[in-house]
């Protein structure tokens, strides 16, 4: 047994306090998650039917991007459209329409509900059956929320990727045991990951979201899925009514992370310990040599986490751990217990978790704490800087490549480089 | 529905949160669903404010929807007050909460705060940022200002600077100019507002002589009322540019009765010398595209074509509600007004009037970029570096120095344009070359990437001869011979197509 598996059983079960609080919430909605979801499949579409504010909020993540012939647009709802819903069928259909034929290469066109199109009621599911009925086998449409009233930030990958899997072909009868890696994650990484775990043997290893939609991975009795991030809650659970096997692991986070995560891989594939630990120790301690570079950063530093992503628990578990950082709250916006047993189960003894977000009170705290570091969004992280406190912002997290043994140290620097930075600036 | 990639304008809830998180004192709390707190990062990253916006969202979720939201609303608006003890309470919803029963106005008033509370009516479904920062501050003003006295004898006359906000375009530095230029002129500046006022400085609107409208778009409304109301005359000019500058201090001065003459002589005429001196010779007849908000873009057309000696080929706004002005303007320029806010049709026309320079909003940044063609930021929506350290503005003597530069540095130097058509084919200055002092776009699809429906085809030879003509006239030339050939049915353009349309439009 690894160390790091040997510290999983020794913490197992202790208990980490969670609080759930309920309040006003300073978060992103579910749409943001089209930012990087078509980056990642390159022939999808993204329509969201919404209003201004949506394509507002869209826009502003975006950032330039928005300009490079981006794939995803808002459909705006008018007046008129308010009037009836008949109406505002034969809209979304006219707007796909132009759409289609202003994109001919799109493949994949996601309808995407939001908090209007939701509190009017537009049965988007609906129109996406009627669009696909019309537009296939050309371009298949289908249709989730992004809204702000049914999913925070990541929240909205955790529904774009449950709507694919009814979509996931079955796998043949006779297919032996596959890997399913699930979750959105940079290309680079899951080339890194195909790598070690071809080395292990371990095989077919497909991903999801697939590059391109019509290499949707099957999916079946013989799949077994590692989940690569911990906001998937929907996802995997289709997944596993249609048959799939959840292999429970933490988060490839972090050297430990990552080793545990492929360690579930490994035992489910029937890998030997000696094959597997000798695979994997290179990478593990060349990252952690890299990982001491930024220790004299971080060790001891104490860190608040501030709700966003789902992603704090398993970070809040690796600056600990692997780091030397001193928990002083981790929050987050949704916790999947299930899915996150091992990460709660690695964490501090003690460690104050604090679901869902009452954003005034959670200040409070986070000023009377006045922690060596933050981790909140863009619209706390600057007047939290000019009240004198560090902080990560965390979107950041979303965007940069942090999964697997080669970037735990970009990870732990992401956290160091704004301590780092403060003991620079003089003026 | 209407199929949108981007907007030139927010909601108009963000224009309300534009006027509150301008001035101090006032809290917003802003019936909305989980996620649409995304706006404070405008302001917080944008703008770069070192303080969260004052706004309580109620961010709902659907468990909530139902009886709960109403609830959940007064409560919002109870923590909101106790925590923050604002001076005056903004109440509103934002677009999905318009379309609940839930009553902002309403459920406010059964709290009976011993506050002020102005509701707003903002519908979202229709009407858009400007008009929302438009509409909340005139029901600010409505609900708060008072009448003034008589002014003191020899007391200075004095003016309200009406219209800067949070998140304006150089809306910062612009006051900075105007209170220096108004105190030349002798005129003291009794509030300025909404940008840094408090609720008790709106009360004290009413003890100005006149106003001055900085920016129509937000302040015009509210002029309106307080002309009706207390009878204050306003200036409307912007002092944007030379002469635009002057003639604002001609108008200010008449109202307030006083000398303009300090005021002129004040004038740091970098600009106007500048223009006059040789090295700007090139700039004659450069063909310039302007589009932005309609005020501003009317004014920066007037500079870009009277004091810079530029040729208007085109002039455009997003903002319908400015739609006649820029109509005017164009009609000056005689040329056609584009008043859309579908950055398509704005990037189509760009593409059909091959413009030397675009001087339009970041969104024609981006446009520009693509299409190779130097471009200008003179309005919003601007992006973080349009909000910068130095002190930028736009308007007074200042502001037009500040243009000149603007306007002036993305376009290649005289001489640089002068080598570059002499030595074209020369292996350092060949026409990939980009201007020295600006980033090389390597690689970037180029302008002919774009063309024209139902253009004929070119032969090899006069491709090659094409690309003998300097590239930044080269799309010109290619779109006047196309134009040319197509008018003449010819199917094939030659060399001597190329050089008979040279010869048609040839001045």
């Amino acid at each position: 047994m690894s160390r790091a598996a040997a510290a999983l059983d020794e913490n197992a079960g202790c208990a980490v306090p969670v609080r759930t609080e309920r309040g006003q919430r300073e978060v992103f909605c579910g749409l943001t998650g089209i930012i990087w979801l078509h980056r990642k499949i390159q022939d999808a579409f993204f329509l969201v039917v919404g209003s201004r504010t949506c394509a507002h909020l869209i826009q502003s993540a975006a950032g330039v991007m928005i300009f490079a012939e981006p794939r995803f647009a808002t459909a705006i709802i008018e007046e008129k459209d308010l009037a009836g819903l008949a109406d505002a069928n034969d809209e979304i259909d006219a707007a796909v329409a132009r759409l289609v034929e202003r994109r001919p290469d799109i493949r994949l066109l996601f309808l995407v509900g939001s908090c209007p199109s939701e509190v009017i009621k537009l049965d988007l599911g609906r129109a996406a059956a009627r669009l696909s009925g019309r537009l296939s086998p050309q371009v298949r449409v289908l249709a989730y929320s992004g809204s702000g009233i049914e999913t925070t930030f990541t929240q909205g990958e955790d529904a774009c990727l449950a709507a694919l899997v009814p979509e996931l072909p079955a796998e043949a009868p006779q297919a032996g045991p596959s890997l399913l890696v699930v979750g959105t994650m940079a290309e680079v990484v899951e080339d890194q990951f195909a790598r070690i775990l071809a080395s292990l043997g371990i095989g077919p290893v497909r991903f999801l979201p697939p590059r391109r939609a019509a290499d949707l991975p099957p999916v079946g009795p013989q799949t077994r899925i590692l989940l690569a991030q911990p906001f998937l809650n929907d996802t995997a659970r289709l997944l596993e009514r249609r048959g799939a096997t959840r292999l429970s692991a933490p988060f490839p986070l972090g050297v430990e992370g990552t080793t545990l995560w492929l360690e579930a891989a490994a035992r489910a594939f029937g890998v030997s310990r000696e094959r597997f630990a000798m695979a994997v120790r290179p990478y593990e301690e060349r990252a952690r040599a890299a990982l001491e570079r930024h220790r004299g950063h971080l060790a001891g530093r104490s860190l608040f986490l501030f709700p966003d992503s789902q992603l704090e628990i398993p970070i809040a578990r690796f600056l600990s751990r692997e780091l030397g950082m001193r928990l002083v709250e981790v929050g987050t916006p949704f916790l999947q217990r299930t899915h996150l047993a091992p990460e709660l189960a690695l964490l501090p003894p003690g460690t104050p978790v604090v679901e869902g977000q009452d954003v005034d009170l959670q200040l409070d705290r986070c000023r009377a704490a006045r922690p060596d570091i933050t981790l909140c969004g863009l619209g706390l992280a600057n007047p939290l800087e000019a009240e004198g406190l560090t902080t990560k912002w965390s979107i950041e997290l979303l965007f940069t490549p942090i999964h697997g043994y080669d970037q735990a140290p970009d990870l732990a620097e992401l956290f160091a480089r704004p301590l780092v930075r403060r003991t620079r600036l003089v003026a | 529905m209407k199929l949108t990639v981007w907007t030139y304008e927010g909601p108009p809830h963000i224009g309300a949160m534009r006027v509150a998180t301008a001035m101090e004192g006032v809290h917003y709390v802003l019936h909305a669903p989980q996620g649409d707190t995304y706006a404070d990062l405008l302001f917080t990253m944008i703008e770069r404010r070192d303080k969260r916006p004052p706004v309580t969202y109620t961010t709902f979720q659907a468990r909530d929807l139902g009886a709960d939201t109403a609830e959940l609303f007064q409560s919002a608006v109870r923590d909101a007050y106790e925590r923050f003890q604002p001076q005056v309470l903004l109440v509103g919803a934002s677009c999905t909460a318009e379309l609940l029963q839930d009553n902002p106005a309403g459920l406010t008033a059964a709290l009976d705060l011993p506050i002020p509370v102005v509701p707003l009516e903002l519908p979202s479904y229709q009407r858009k940022e400007n008009w929302g920062a438009s509409e909340t501050f005139y029901q600010l003003v409505r609900a708060l200002a008072r009448p003034g006295g008589e002014r003191e004898a020899g007391r200075r006359p004095s003016c309200n600077l009406l219209g800067p906000t949070a998140l304006g375009f150089r809306h910062r530095d612009d006051v900075a100019e105007l209170r220096r230029l108004l105190d030349r002129l002798g005129i003291d500046v009794n509030v300025v507002a909404p940008f840094g006022a408090t609720p008790a400085d709106l009360a004290r609107l009413g003890e100005a002589d006149f106003n001055v409208v900085m920016y129509p778009e937000i302040a015009g409304l509210a002029a309106r009322h307080l002309k009706r109301a207390f009878g204050q005359a306003s200036v409307e000019s912007m002092p944007i540019g030379v002469s635009g500058t002057r003639e604002f201090i001609h108008e200010v001065a008449a109202l307030a009765g006083v000398d303009p003459a300090p005021a002129l002589e004040d004038e740091i005429a970098r600009s106007s010398w500048y223009a006059r001196s040789v090295d700007s010779t090139y700039l004659t007849g450069k063909r310039v595209f302007v589009f932005g908000e309609a005020n501003r873009a009317v004014a920066i057309a007037r500079v870009a074509a009277e004091e810079l000696g530029f040729a208007v080929v085109g002039i455009g706004t997003y903002a319908r509600e400015g739609a006649r002005e820029v109509r005017d303007a164009a009609a000056r320029h005689g040329v056609e007004a584009l008043i859309s806010d579908d950055y398509l049709e704005v990037e189509a026309q760009i593409v059909a009037l091959q413009p030397e320079l675009v001087l339009g909003t970041q969104m024609e940044r981006h446009i520009a970029k693509r299409l190779n063609i130097p471009c200008a930021v003179i309005s919003a929506p601007v992006h973080v570096q349009d909000f910068p350290a130095r002190s930028s503005p736009q308007m007074g003597f200042e502001g037009a120095n500040v243009l000149f530069d603007t306007l002036v540095h993305p376009l290649m130097m005289g001489l640089e344009e002068h080598l570059l058509s002499m030595f074209r084919d020369d292996f350092e200055f060949n026409d990939a070359a980009a201007p020295s002092h600006l980033p090389a776009h390597a690689g970037e699809p180029a302008a002919e990437a774009i063309v024209l429906p139902d253009h004929p085809g070119w032969t090899p030879d006069a491709e090659k001869e094409l690309r003998k003509i300097p590239f930044f006239v080269r799309g010109k030339a290619r779109r006047n011979t196309e134009r040319f050939a197509h008018e003449r049915g010819v199917s094939v353009i030659t060399v001597e197509t190329l050089y008979d349309a040279k010869a048609h439009f040839g001045r």
